[in-house]
């Protein structure tokens, strides 16, 4: 408030304002109309900027969905392939190998890897640019700092989704009726880990999502992330709701992709 | 007690043939209190607890054998190891104050005075990032640790209770759980003002989930097994089932998720300060050094490295001891 309408003003002034704002109402009511105005659609109006949240979250909401799902293309165009070889030659040392490079990749935070990319592929080599977005050269680098660390992370899971379902009784069944090992590897094993994999598709999309702050700010991407750390520095709280709340939906229809998907791969599953 | 003194006095004979072998040995278990008899029915005034203490400290050897014939153990215990000591003897170690200014030398390269270069205030990094230890481990250890309370508190009634109190506390884990904990972390900080001890209460406030559905899950498979029932039908009360009977069998998973909740604490932890929403400068964060690490990246790229350096390798170690814990406890995974 003090912010806003700065030290010399009058008590009528200042109370002009609360009253502009809504902040004379008790908090409930205050939150019920912050309900009702987002289910019309209206996030609130910039403190800073003075223009409408909606508009500034239009902008930015795309670039960090296009980063979010090239990101988790390349996380798992690389964790399925390797987290099923890892899987199939279990305790070799391509399950060795793959798993030490996938603990490594979850060692090491996202930022810090954005980095050292940035500073190796755009200050020494120069074969991108250094930051902004726009161009196809531009999305290379943020795509692959959080492609590579998630796919350590999903290559593990898939690994053990794996293994789980080679425990299950219908796999012993499989093996002891006779079937090759080849045949019961791609037509039992990896059918059912399909969808505990698919399952994993929108939590990942999900967790990108909510990291995307991080990678916007390694990278300087006018994303929704930015949006919203930018918004906590400035106190500029309708715009850290509104990204917040996008944000977090985004989390949510994440998932709900992912139960739909896993409703489609699994007949047994109806709602 | 009193009642095998009686069976003693009436028929030292059968006392014999009860104890088994010679030289009043016992059954090996973890038995407290009791006397052991010998040969002739003589009192042997040995009490049973020095065995129950042998056959804890013998299974406790056992363990940490097969824990640390795994090298990953090994090496990742002796990492932390390194990393407390470092924190704890911070002031001894650090050839420079955290914040010592030297503007005439700043952004220095690695040198022999400055191992790891100085930063754009000519502070010595090398140094800041022994004081960064302190906030990482701190905050790590303390935002998993109130975690784990919150989480077992939760997970305990809900498992132990049942009804209407776990669909409530399952409900709310689940939507908690359904979020990134970056992006709840940041909710929460930015809520509450960003400090480091804000950030500790967020990380804490976002991390139970997951020893709430542990300890849940736990708990319900507890409840059908033989001995709690008993203890039931004997009339113990609630509070001395879960806390002498339940809370001590699940805690061997509890402690492994606790390890491997760490590793997560202190990469989030660092994420966070390094947006600046985690510790305020001048105190010195592996997170926030980074993030000056980026304005440099061009003319000191040794400000971004060597704290990202440090992370990857205290994760690591974390990681690694955390993943021999888990295949040691769970007997399933012990080929």
């Amino acid at each position: 408030m003090d912010l806003m309408v700065g030290p010399n003003v009058t008590p009528e002034v200042y109370e002009n304002v609360r009253n502009k704002l809504g902040l004379d109402k008790p908090l409930y009511v205050q939150y019920f109309t912050f309900l009702k105005n987002v289910l019309r659609g209206d996030l609130g109006t910039s403190i800073l900027k003075n223009v409408p949240v909606k508009d500034l979250i239009a902008e930015r909401l795309p670039i960090t969905l296009k980063l979010g799902v090239l990101s988790l293309m390349v996380s798992f165009a690389i964790a399925v392939p390797v987290g099923i070889q890892a899987a199939k030659h279990r305790n070799t040392p391509v399950d060795y190998l793959s798993m030490t490079f996938a603990l490594i990749g979850i060692s090491i935070p996202t930022f810090g890897f954005g980095l050292t990319l940035l500073y190796i592929f755009a200050y020494k080599l120069r074969w991108f640019p250094i930051s902004g977005h726009g161009s196809f050269w531009h999305l290379v680098l943020p795509v692959f700092t959080v492609g590579l660390t998630d796919a350590a992370v999903t290559a593990r899971m898939v690994r053990s989704n794996i293994l789980e379902v080679m425990g299950e009784d219908y796999i012993r069944t499989a093996r002891s009726k006779g079937l090759s090992e080849k045949i019961v590897m791609n037509k039992h094993a990896l059918r059912n880990a399909l969808i505990s994999i698919i399952t994993l598709l929108g939590m990942r999309l999900g967790w990108i999502l909510g990291g995307s702050a991080i990678l916007e700010t390694v990278f300087s991407i006018p994303g929704l992330g930015r949006l919203m750390v930018d918004g906590i520095f400035s106190r500029d709280y309708p715009v850290v709701q509104g990204s917040m709340l996008v944000l977090g939906a985004s989390v949510l229809f994440g998932n709900l992709i992912a139960d739909i998907l896993y409703a489609a791969a699994d007949p047994r599953i109806r709602y | 007690m009193r009642k095998e003194h009686a069976i003693n006095k009436c028929s030292g004979k059968k006392m014999y043939r009860m104890n088994g072998h010679a030289g009043g040995h016992v059954l090996k278990g973890p038995y407290s209190g009791g006397q052991v008899y010998d040969k002739l029915g003589e009192r042997e005034t040995r009490d049973i607890t020095d065995d129950t203490e042998k056959w804890y400290s013998s299974t406790k050897r056992e363990f940490l054998r097969i824990l640390f014939k795994n090298k990953g153990a090994l090496l990742g215990s002796i990492i932390i190891l390194v990393f407390i000591l470092v924190a704890i003897l911070a002031p001894y170690i650090a050839p420079y104050s955290y914040d010592e200014v030297d503007l005439p030398n700043m952004l220095q390269p690695p040198s022999s005075s400055y191992p790891m270069g100085t930063d754009e205030l000519g502070r010595d990094i090398f140094s800041r990032i022994i004081y960064g230890a302190r906030v990482s481990l701190k905050v790590s250890i303390f935002s998993v640790g109130i975690a784990l309370i919150i989480g077992v508190v939760l997970g305990a009634i809900a498992g132990y209770f049942g009804g209407v109190v776990d669909y409530i506390i399952s409900g709310l884990t689940d939507i908690v759980w359904s979020f990134p904990v970056t992006l709840l972390a940041i909710a929460f900080v930015a809520t509450l003002g960003p400090s480091l001890n804000n950030l500790i209460l967020a990380l804490a406030l976002t991390g139970w989930t997951g020893f709430t559905r542990l300890v849940r899950g736990e708990f319900l498979a507890l409840r059908e097994k033989d001995f709690i029932l008993a203890a039931k039908a004997l009339g113990i009360p609630d509070r001395k089932i879960v806390f002498r009977h339940m809370l001590p069998n699940s805690l061997a998973p509890i402690i492994v998720l606790f390890t491997m909740e760490l590793p997560k604490a202190i990469i989030v932890e660092s994420s966070l300060s390094f947006l600046g929403l985690g510790a305020q400068p001048p105190t010195p964060s592996w997170g926030s050094i980074m993030s000056t690490g980026r304005s440099y990246i061009m003319e000191a790229p040794w400000i971004f490295l060597f704290p990202g350096l440090v992370i990857a390798i205290l994760v690591l170690a974390v990681n690694l001891f955390g993943d021999a814990l888990r295949d040691t406890l769970d007997p399933k995974l012990r080929n």
